[in-house]
């Protein structure tokens, strides 16, 4: 509750707050099939036709309602990107977890292995395993939580070796707590800090990452509809229907403003500190 | 040890687990490299020729073997053949590389010409409206996809100017210089544009620390001007995350910038690792993916050093 009352209280944060609410509920929406049109239906005698009363947002090429389009893109861009931070927060923070208590060879062996991910920029090691995996939804889930998971091992394991030194901890077993709870009630519940503010800003870096996927054609496929692709598609198109690329490209950057803006506040909320310097 | 010592003691470690991780990954792809080198010439094969063709490029071997003579090529400057290409891999990636190199390298004068008087301004400016512009201007740059920003342009420019971005083919710096940034001048702004933006937040934020620093009010109770307090005593300590941040984007650039490359058709490494990728060039893939890790690993154990040599209290350090 204290984390909600101050994101209300952040004036970034309730833009933030209110860009991604909205955008969550533009996808429930489009996932319920409560979008103005079909989102796949190809109204042939109406293609390319222009924003209006009846297609608020345009048709594409084949007459499909870009509204509608945008409500299931939204959908799928937050589907793979809500499942591949997911992904890359629980990898993370068991490995993170694991390297900081057992220490010395599994730490040295784990954050080798995370350096050897990290050296990688990150669209070329998603590119890579795409290579390996095939295009499509799934493998861009497993790609950018792949790419991700380092990050959050590094975000847990730093503050976890410090946590792990402190005297609660100590105390704690001393009185015969077991490692499995001494690891959650203990450590993992003072890092849902850090880990919250990384998650909402790791949400916007795979949104941007799965629209770049899919805008290279190796990301959500056709005829499903995806911010990215549909980013693409626009590119031939540009002079004769520019409210193709438009909107697609204005919902990208509004939607990685708002996890952005909703990242900072909660960083300036849960760590006073940063509070000076967030710019 | 020092973190400089265990920074460079672990750099080879992680250079042979990147190529372990490439090596793995490319054999991992489905289909056998004969197929992907032959294509469908590869029925025609009779089971002798294709146990032929394995034992000719070594692949019946296991795979740490094969590992280890890819690694002694690798050593040797033999990266294998680009079967699209048909040509030494290394040669392929060289043609490729002043390209992105220059584009990496205008993208970063950008930024940092934009990026850090705009920070300083902001910092100087806390709390002001016109700090509340610049903060809000790095945010929406920050979010903007460089792809989005590139399609905006090339509207902007083809529907409101009439004129489209210089592409065809390209020329380099050395053959025709006026051309060449003709060329590279959008994609670089493209790319700079989100660079500028962080280089914005990262210079105000260290600015907005280093001004409140004892040293600096001491100058400013001296009766240092205001200017000579900005510029001489607290912008060379802001500099330090700058230097890092700046190192980093820059090490992320020279991995080549596939979409905006795929954008603006130009022939850099990251639209030819795109391209290496869905022509299935597999030897092409590995060595470029190699030489960018190995690239990106250089830059960043780079910025290390002159973070170290920037802030000598990092250097005694135990990590």
């Amino acid at each position: 509750m204290r984390i909600f009352r101050g994101v209300f209280a952040h004036t970034s944060g309730r833009i933030g707050g209110a860009i991604v609410a909205l955008y969550l509920l533009l996808a429930f929406l489009g996932m319920l099939g409560l979008t103005p049109h079909n989102p796949l239906m190809q109204y042939r005698i109406d293609r390319l036709h222009a924003p209006d009363g009846a297609y608020w947002m345009g048709t594409d090429l084949f007459g499909r309602d870009v509204a509608s389009r945008l409500m299931t893109g939204i959908g799928q861009s937050f589907t793979v990107a809500f499942f591949s931070v997911a992904f890359a927060a629980l990898a993370g923070t068991v490995l993170g977890l694991a390297a900081a208590w057992f220490g010395r060879r599994w730490d040295g062996i784990l954050m080798r292995i995370m350096d050897v991910l990290l050296a990688f920029p990150a669209i070329l090691l998603a590119l890579l395993i795409i290579a390996v995996a095939g295009p499509g939804t799934w493998t861009s889930i497993v790609a950018i939580a792949i790419v991700y998971t380092p990050i959050f091992t590094r975000v847990v394991r730093g503050p976890a070796l410090s946590l792990k030194a402190r005297e609660f901890v100590d105390a704690a077993r001393t009185f015969g707590s077991s490692p499995t709870y001494i690891l959650t009630r203990h450590l993992l519940l003072n890092l849902v800090a850090p880990l919250t503010v990384q998650v909402t800003l790791a949400l916007a870096w795979a949104l941007l990452t799965e629209a770049g996927l899919s805008f290279l054609g190796l990301g959500t496929q056709p005829p499903a509809a995806s911010l990215g692709l549909m980013l693409s598609d626009s590119r031939n198109l540009m002079e004769t229907a520019p409210w193709l690329m438009i909107f697609p490209g204005v919902t990208i950057m509004i939607s990685i403003l708002g996890f952005n803006l909703l990242g900072d506040a909660l960083r300036d909320i849960l760590d006073p500190r940063m509070r000076r310097s967030i710019a | 040890m020092n973190y400089l010592m265990r920074r460079l003691a672990t750099f080879p470690l992680v250079l042979i687990g990147v190529s372990i991780v490439v090596f793995v990954a490319i054999r991992m792809v489905p289909g056998d490299s004969i197929t992907a080198m032959l294509g469908t010439e590869a029925g025609l094969l009779t089971p002798q020729q294709r146990d032929a063709l394995a034992a000719y490029f070594g692949i019946d071997q296991p795979w740490f073997i094969q590992y280890w003579h890819w690694l002694l090529g690798l050593l040797q400057g033999n990266f294998g053949i680009s079967s699209t290409y048909g040509k030494p891999v290394l040669g392929v990636i060289l043609e490729r590389f002043p390209l992105t190199l220059e584009l990496a390298l205008l993208s970063m004068i950008i930024a940092l010409v934009v990026g850090m008087p705009a920070g300083v301004f902001a910092a100087t400016h806390n709390e002001k409206l016109s700090d509340l512009g610049v903060r809000m201007i790095a945010m929406i740059g920050q979010s903007t996809p460089n792809f989005v920003l590139a399609l905006l342009i090339i509207y902007t420019l083809s529907a409101g100017f009439g004129v489209l971005p210089a592409m065809g083919e390209f020329s380099p710096l050395w053959q025709d210089p006026l051309r060449n940034l003709g060329q590279l001048l959008l994609p670089a702004v493209t790319l700079g544009f989100a660079f500028a933006a962080s280089v914005t937040r990262i210079s105000r934020s260290a600015m907005l620390d280093v001004l409140s620093d004892d040293y600096v009010r001491t100058a400013r109770s001296k009766g240092a001007s205001a200017r000579s307090v900005i510029w001489r005593h607290a912008l060379p300590n802001a500099l330090i995350p700058v230097v890092t941040l700046s190192g980093i984007e820059f090490g992320y650039l020279l991995g080549g910038a596939v979409i905006v490359e795929q954008i603006y058709a130009l022939p850099g490494l990251g639209r030819m690792v795109l391209d290496a990728i869905l022509q299935r060039d597999y030897a092409l893939v590995q060595g470029s993916v190699l030489f960018i890790a190995l690239n990106f690993m250089v830059v960043n154990l780079l910025v290390d050093l002159t973070y170290v040599a920037l802030d000598p209290r990092i250097r005694l350090r135990e990590h």
